[in-house]
């Protein structure tokens, strides 16, 4: 296939190298320091990695291999599956209406008073297997994010949920009494420091311009930043190339910060993407993307 | 994870005493109450990371800007588990302290459980001119020792700040690398040497 292609091409071309960053080096390293310690590039300046990543992913958009798992994911939310042999499409209302996936992806997190629960989107559709269809939560959670061999169901129905919300807005329901009470909860487990190192998640996340070696933080408490931890999830990973969620990186975050594993589908990870999602109200959401 | 029950029980009382209420009590009850639920045990990262110690106890409480007399209190009291070493030697070999600042494995619930693990200094730090990757959490240290000296103060000063960075400044954003057992006496002492000595690339 086409994409195929494209992306080994790019692999090839991938991430740049050392050499990159010995050119990128700052001209203040190179004079003698007078008094102070020089100043460490701003995160724009030296990030060459991240530019150039940024271009070959704009390139690469129209032969996202994203666009599998949509595929794939629209087969599974039409299918009738399940002990009870119904299909998402026919029994599953992910806030828009039974069956409505335009939209739901951008509009998420949201109170859904059948389940008496805000939910993300993710969480939604593993309430929908369970709740409609029958299927065991255990075995979802059991292995819930795509490795080299495996792609759950769930990312692929979460993927085709997702494209048909591109180049819509993110519409996070703050107003709403128990949205708001996510929020306000997810911002005081961002500040929540513990474990071995003393880490929260805003040690990396709560301030602009951070950088761990060159990979750039988002400040997920501005909207900017928010936006850009957001955006491109669901997203097809050339490390592994692998179709991961938002659920993955929250999960992946807690594994760098030395916490314990956040249990999947919890109202811990509903309440971090409620604050984080809400926080990128209003901006673009362009479809699932590609990560490093 | 060791000894945290002095500054625990110090920080009780403080809360008390200072902050009746939190900014938001409501939220972070519910926070603190959904972390306690929602984590489960993978690899060598067990619930028990969740709990707070006495010094994440004041910093989560306050926004990381605890009053004065606090810190200095508490500052004293992290300052107490410095363990300088018994030799007086505080500079070991640069060369090996690179090699610990350039490794940021450890204690992730993928990592093999036990020592040694990185110092994790360039995740956050530049320091050698000839690592670029370098991450701006914290402040550059290139050139430190050269625009500081290596008297023994000094170098003290840096095997200290290593060791318990929250004796310094208590809500620090760096880990406490030798109060937790992270890093061992020998590997603080090549990191001093990184940033100290004349011979590192650090301060040519």
């Amino acid at each position: 296939m086409r994409f195929i292609i494209a992306l080994g091409i790019a692999l090839a071309l991938g991430v740049p190298s050392g050499l990159t960053f010995a050119q990128a080096r700052p001209a203040a390293i190179k004079k003698t320091a007078a008094q102070t310690p020089p100043a460490a590039p701003a995160a724009e300046e030296a990030d060459e990695a991240t530019r150039e990543f940024d271009k070959f992913r704009a390139e690469m958009e129209d032969s996202n291999p994203a666009e599998l798992f949509e595929m794939k994911g629209e087969e599974l939310w039409k299918e009738k599956r399940g002990p009870k042999k119904i299909s998402l499409a026919e029994s599953c209302d992910l806030g828009q209406g039974v069956g409505v996936v335009k939209g739901a992806y951008a509009a998420t997190p949201r109170w859904f008073a059948d389940a008496g629960a805000v939910m993300d989107l993710e969480r939604r559709v593993v309430w929908c297997m369970v709740e409609k269809q029958g299927f065991s939560f255990a075995d979802i959670a059991k292995q819930p994010f795509a490795n080299e061999n495996f792609t759950p169901d769930i990312t692929s129905l979460v993927t085709y949920v997702a494209a048909n919300s591109k180049d819509m807005k993110f519409a996070v329901p703050l107003d709403e009494p128990h949205v708001r009470d996510a929020y306000e909860t997810g911002k005081e487990i961002t500040m929540y420091r513990a474990g071995p190192y003393d880490f929260s998640c805003n040690t990396c996340h709560g301030a602009d311009g951070r950088r761990i070696r060159m990979q750039t933080l988002p400040n997920i408490s501005t909207g900017k930043g928010a936006l850009k931890g957001v955006q491109g999830w669901p997203g097809y990973r050339m490390t592994g190339g692998v179709m991961l969620t938002l659920q993955w990186r929250m999960n992946d975050c807690f594994r760098q910060q030395r916490f314990p594993e956040p249990k999947y589908a919890s109202e811990l990870v509903t309440d971090l993407l409620t604050y984080m999602t809400g926080n990128a109200n209003g901006q673009l959401y362009k479809g699932p993307g590609i990560k490093r | 994870m060791n000894i945290r029950i002095i500054p625990l029980a110090l920080s009780v009382a403080a809360l008390a005493v200072a902050f009746p209420a939190g900014a938001d009590p409501e939220h972070r009850a519910k926070a603190l109450e959904i972390i306690q639920r929602d984590f489960q045990t993978r690899g060598q990262a067990g619930l028990d990371r969740l709990t707070e110690d006495g010094v994440q106890a004041i910093c989560n409480r306050t926004g990381n800007q605890p009053p004065a007399y606090i810190a200095a209190q508490m500052n004293t009291d992290q300052m107490a588990t410095v363990k300088f070493p018994a030799d007086g030697v505080l500079m070991g070999n640069w060369k090996e302290g690179e090699k610990i600042a350039q490794s940021g494995r450890g204690f992730t619930w993928t990592d093999k459980p036990g020592l040694p693990v990185g110092g994790n200094c360039y995740n956050c730090h530049q320091i050698s001119p000839k690592e670029m990757a370098f991450g701006t959490v914290g402040p550059s240290l290139y050139q430190f020792g050269k625009l500081r000296g290596n008297t023994p103060e000094m170098q003290r000063y840096v095997f200290g700040r290593i060791f318990n960075a929250k004796a310094f400044n208590l809500c620090s954003e760096m880990p406490r690398f030798g109060y937790i057992g992270a890093l061992n006496e020998q590997q603080i002492k090549d990191l001093v040497a990184l940033l100290l000595d004349p011979e590192s690339p650090v301060n040519k």
